[in-house]
């Protein structure tokens, strides 16, 4: 089976984010769609704890600890970036003012609710950050995730076991394997990897998937 | 003449008691203000509780707070980080409660404290487990969820300049809860790397009037640390 390696799934996200969107990529797998957007376009990466036009990571020697992404990495500033605190960057989100967020998942529904937060394991200490603010606030939100856990179990899911982030939040999930779109009609397979069947994707989703339309 | 500076931080926490609710800022330990949280263990206090974005990173700071066993209880949003093991050893043994928020919530929440809001209707959080048992209300066609304000009888913040009149400006991404924070306490008490002289900060480019912040402590600046995700 043709599986798409993580950096070509961020490529293939990064295909789809608009010149002038103002976007958030969050912490994990996300964060490598910036690696793939081209230089001559013009996107606006936000970072919940309080930066809008942020740039790529620092050569090593150059981090600034007072200068970093939401998942506490060092990263840098574009001309033409700002900062500003923790109630702005979130009504930002809150507010419709980003037009994408892409999110991991542990869990997307066929209708788009989220599951990426908390296992819910007996023991396990839950930890939210700002994926629920996100999942809601953003225009659109995308999720990037394999398809199959390791087990082989398929992410995507009639309805998801575990506990929620956000409700009917989800437009449009990439996997390894294909591409699809989620919302209140169901699931529809946007694209595949070559290869692979809309039967066989069936087959391992245990989903009624039609193609998109 | 109104002056808001202390000589040292110990003097400025010297009155923070045992039981007190105090915010912290910081995301991670950027804005954490570190030497204020020393004070305070030195101070000896504990049964805190602690308003952060996290609970602790490494060995400094809030989890340093938290190691020594002087916090009752945490309102935080992101409390399990590869780092947070004085947190996870508290949170297991049940010495610590969580009170777990989502982020914008947080804000959102902290920010309504300082505003004079009595609540807020949110839509973070809808449908989950962490809106459980709370009040929702259908507004213009979508699902939202009633939070209650946070406020503190202290907030602990990070700046780098400030004058004598409390006014402040932060350096890159270690504004996070700095100014919403300082708001939302009764009394706010600034670390700050610089004072300056009334006029010198531009008037356009404050972030936090000096209404909002009653002590100023000039500290020795240190790079904040790096601290795994």
């Amino acid at each position: 089976m043709n599986r798409l390696t993580r950096d070509q799934m961020a490529e293939r996200v990064a295909r789809d984010i608009p010149e002038g969107a103002y976007v958030n990529l969050g912490i994990g797998l996300p964060t490598k769609v910036a690696d793939y957007l081209p230089i001559d376009r013009d996107v606006f990466l936000q970072s919940e704890n309080g930066l809008l036009g942020m740039g790529p990571a620092p050569t090593p020697g150059d981090e600034d600890w007072e200068l970093i992404n939401a998942g506490k990495q060092a990263v840098t500033l574009l001309s033409g970036g700002c900062f500003f605190h923790h109630a702005d960057s979130f009504a930002m989100m809150r507010g419709g003012h980003l037009d994408i967020c892409v999110l991991g998942a542990f869990q997307v529904s066929v209708n788009g609710d989220l599951a990426n937060w908390h296992t819910g394991e007996p023991g396990a200490i839950p930890a939210v950050g700002g994926a629920m603010d996100l999942a809601i606030g953003a225009r659109q939100t995308l999720v990037m995730m394999e398809l199959l856990t390791r087990q082989g179990d398929s992410k995507l899911v009639e309805t998801c076991t575990y506990p929620l982030t956000g409700l009917g939040c989800v437009s449009r999930v990439y996997t390894d394997l294909a591409v699809f779109d989620v919302g209140p009609a169901g699931a529809a397979v946007v694209e595949m990897t070559p290869g692979l069947s809309i039967d066989e994707l069936r087959r391992l989703t245990g989903l009624p998937l039609d193609a998109a339309v | 003449m109104i002056d808001k500076t202390f000589a040292t931080a110990l003097e400025a926490v010297a009155d923070i008691g045992n039981g007190a609710s105090v915010m912290i800022g910081g995301f991670g330990t950027a804005g954490m203000p570190d030497q204020l949280i020393d004070a305070l263990i030195a101070r000896g206090v504990g049964d805190l509780t602690i308003i952060n974005n996290n609970a602790g990173n490494g060995e400094a700071g809030v989890a340093a707070l938290i190691k020594a066993g002087r916090v009752r209880k945490i309102i935080c949003s992101f409390p399990r980080q590869s780092d947070s093991h004085h947190f996870d050893a508290a949170y297991r043994a049940g010495t610590i409660e969580l009170e777990l928020v989502p982020q914008g919530n947080l804000a959102a929440r902290i920010h309504a404290g300082g505003a004079g809001l009595g609540a807020i209707f949110t839509p973070t959080g809808f449908g989950t487990l962490l809106a459980q048992g709370k009040e929702t209300r259908h507004i213009d066609g979508r699902d939202y969820v009633l939070e209650y304000p946070i406020k503190a009888d202290f907030a602990l913040i990070k700046a780098q300049r400030g004058d004598r009149w409390g006014n402040l400006v932060y350096r890159k991404t270690a504004r996070n809860f700095g100014p919403i924070m300082a708001m939302a306490a009764r009394c706010t008490i600034a670390q700050v790397a610089q004072i300056v002289d009334l006029g010198v900060l531009d008037p356009e480019a404050v972030v936090t009037p000096g209404i909002f912040v009653q002590r100023v402590v000039q500290v020795e600046r240190a790079q904040s640390p790096a601290v795994a995700a």
